[in-house]
């Protein structure tokens, strides 16, 4: 399901790629931190990416080839993508992903080189987005155990595929260069592929499952599952000296960027936003809904109908309008946010956000990365860990 | 790995096509679908101009025609989502054949068709006249960065071999008499998708500390610099500017 060219309309299809670029920017920085090497080695993950990836990225462009019959002939094969936010974690699945969909792009002409940027946000970044939340959520709620892994498994990469056309439908609502009845265009891709979404399921938990009962330090979505190392010394088990890790990088960054992205699209993006009515309008509007509905309470604020009261230029005014309401609502949100930290923790909020959903923290390293291959001492020295 | 390492999509013939360097091309293909996607679909001789420009590429690279056709079979998942929109998009209606098609659909469905086949076309012919190696060298140039590339090229060069694994495991398995029938083997076929993952991660560990221990520090070394000179430009950008100007006409007419 590959979006060819002249599918979505270029503004969209631009934005698209924007927010893509910057989804894959920020999983190189993640992958680096996956694919880290066994803490202790003087190599930082840095130079692992590229050959573990790729050969990831190998696996899931061969994963794609596999058949598996369905019934009378027809036969269905594997999306990957929940499968490989689950084998190698989300940041690298996103990358393997993205690469994949690029070869296929430039080398087998699948998928349009003008909707790569539609193709990567939603088969890459919703897809794996998607799954790995659900996935990570399902585990942390779950009891302990592969079988609860595989339930998370199954249940993020059935999720993970009509979250995918969903994606497409929005982006088809917002720049389809034809005016199909959406509500249509939603209940078709997402009826087909929750039966795809199905099989998708059963594949991923199977295979996810295949990996477990051999090599389950490869899977990252089962990190938690790993025990602390113990050390035999003397004939009696002990705990190993914990690894010490590198502390959290301040999410300042993050924060700021994510502020950037949100103000670009407010305010500049937001122009090409279709003026036509929303789904939620439209139908409204079809059964005559809206009839009865008044004008909001806020109907003469100086912000109504996203325009600033006061400027006549409609583009600048509703991209003023954006800016401010993006403004106001990241101080809100932040100031929420900084509330509930400073609750929770009863000291002043730092600033640094703990792993979740890792109950190894702070007691050993997961096995993943013990048995990283390498066939370094496990706990060999201080983490250097980029 | 024994049998050259030329990919199965590209030809090999010695024509000035070939010869361009790869960035130039993928700056001209990339201009040039984005000329044919902003046609407006109602200039439909455009869409013909633009399909003659391509077989004269396809004349001037010296390509066959029939596999380079044969090659465009790959966008077919979404023909059918354009077949479909003559038939559920409202608006006018006409009978064709007995059928109520819709009018708008019916352009919708024109306008996806045409655009689609003539962007994978103009991909088919780029792939068939570059080395797959050379084309990520082109999309570096071009700006992609470096990382990225480094993992599309693992991936191109250890795909077949990934892919050749999943073939001796399919041929494995049926010289043992099994036969994927249906959803009951899903577990046999999953479990060698779970094997090939295991071996793939194992194989990039493998090619990471080789690769280490040759002095690889997370760069690789540029042996060749991409270089155009400016006439090798103009040749490239000769197709984009021959569309553009049928491009402004059909949005003036």
């Amino acid at each position: 399901m590959h979006v060819p060219d002249g599918f979505i309309d270029a503004p969209v299809s631009a934005a698209a790629g924007a927010v893509a670029a910057g989804a894959v920017a920020l999983c190189l920085r993640g992958a680096r931190r996956e694919l880290a090497g066994a803490p202790g080695t003087t190599l930082t993950g840095a130079e692992r990416t590229a050959p573990l990836a790729g050969l990831v990225a190998a696996f899931v462009f061969a994963a794609q080839m596999l058949n598996f019959p369905v019934a009378a002939g027809t036969s269905g094969h594997l999306l990957g993508g929940a499968l490989a936010a689950i084998l190698v974690g989300p940041a690298t699945g996103v990358l393997c992903v993205t690469v994949v969909l690029l070869t296929q792009g430039v080398l087998f002409a699948d998928g349009g080189l003008t909707a790569l940027g539609v193709n990567i946000l939603i088969m890459g970044v919703v897809t794996v987005a998607v799954a790995y939340a659900l996935f990570a959520a399902l585990v942390a709620v779950l009891p302990r155990g592969r079988r609860s892994v595989g339930a998370a498994a199954f249940a993020a990469a059935l999720v993970s595929v009509p979250a995918s056309a969903a994606a497409f439908t929005l982006l088809y609502a917002i720049g389809g260069t034809t005016d199909v009845p959406i509500g249509t265009v939603l209940t078709a891709m997402v009826g087909v592929h929750v039966l795809i979404g199905v099989g998708e399921a059963v594949i991923t938990m199977l295979t996810v499952g295949a990996v477990l009962a051999v090599r389950p330090d490869l899977v990252h979505g089962a990190r938690s599952l790993a025990r602390p190392l113990k050390l035999r010394v003397g004939g009696r088990l002990i705990d190993a000296e914990p690894v010490p890790r590198a502390p959290a990088r301040s999410p300042h960054r993050v924060w700021l960027a994510g502020l950037a992205t949100a103000l670009v699209l407010a305010g500049a993006v937001s122009f090409y936003a279709s003026a036509s009515p929303d789904g939620l309008e439209k139908v409204a509007a079809d059964h005559g809904m809206d009839e009865k509905a008044g004008e909001h309470a806020a109907a003469d604020s100086p912000l109504a109908d996203y325009g600033v009261e006061g400027v006549s230029a409609t583009w600048i005014s509703g991209g003023l309008a954006g800016v401010i309401g993006v403004g106001a609502t990241a101080a809100v949100g932040s100031g929420l946010f900084y509330a509930a930290v400073r609750r929770r923790t009863g000291t002043p909020a730092t600033g640094r956000i703990g792993r979740t959903g890792d109950p190894g923290t702070g007691k050993a390293h997961p096995a993943g990365e013990v048995s990283g291959g390498s066939g370094d001492s496990p706990a060999g020295g201080p983490a250097e860990r980029s | 790995m024994g049998a050259g390492h030329a990919h199965r999509l590209y030809t090999h013939r010695s024509s000035p096509a070939h010869a361009l360097p790869p960035h130039c091309k993928l700056a001209a293909v990339l201009c040039f679908v984005l000329v044919v996607v902003s046609t407006p679909r109602e200039a439909v001789w455009a869409f013909g101009a633009y399909a003659l420009l391509l077989a004269a590429v396809t004349a001037v690279a010296r390509l066959p025609a029939v596999p380079l056709l044969r090659r465009l079979l790959i966008e077919a998942p979404f023909v059918a989502f354009a077949l479909l929109m003559p038939f559920v998009v409202p608006g006018e209606r006409i009978t064709v054949l007995g059928a109520g098609l819709s009018v708008p659909g019916l352009w919708g469905a024109w306008n996806i068709l045409a655009k689609a086949t003539l962007g994978t076309a103009a991909s088919v012919l780029l792939a068939a006249t570059t080395e797959p190696r050379d084309l990520l060298l082109g999309l570096q140039r071009l700006g992609l960065p470096q990382p990225l590339t480094q993992i599309a090229s693992f991936m191109v060069r250890y795909g077949d071999v990934v892919a050749d694994e999943l073939r001796r495991m399919s041929i494995a398995r049926r010289s043992r008499g099994f036969a994927a029938r249906g959803p009951r083997q899903w577990g046999v076929l999953a479990k060698t998708a779970g094997a090939v993952f295991i071996r793939s991660y194992e194989r990039g560990e493998r090619v990471h500390l080789a690769m280490v221990s040759r002095g690889y520090t997370g760069e690789l070394p540029v042996i060749r610099e991409l270089r155009a000179t400016r006439a090798q430009w103009a040749r490239a950008a000769a197709l984009p500017a021959a569309a553009l100007p049928v491009c402004l006409l059909g949005r003036l007419l």
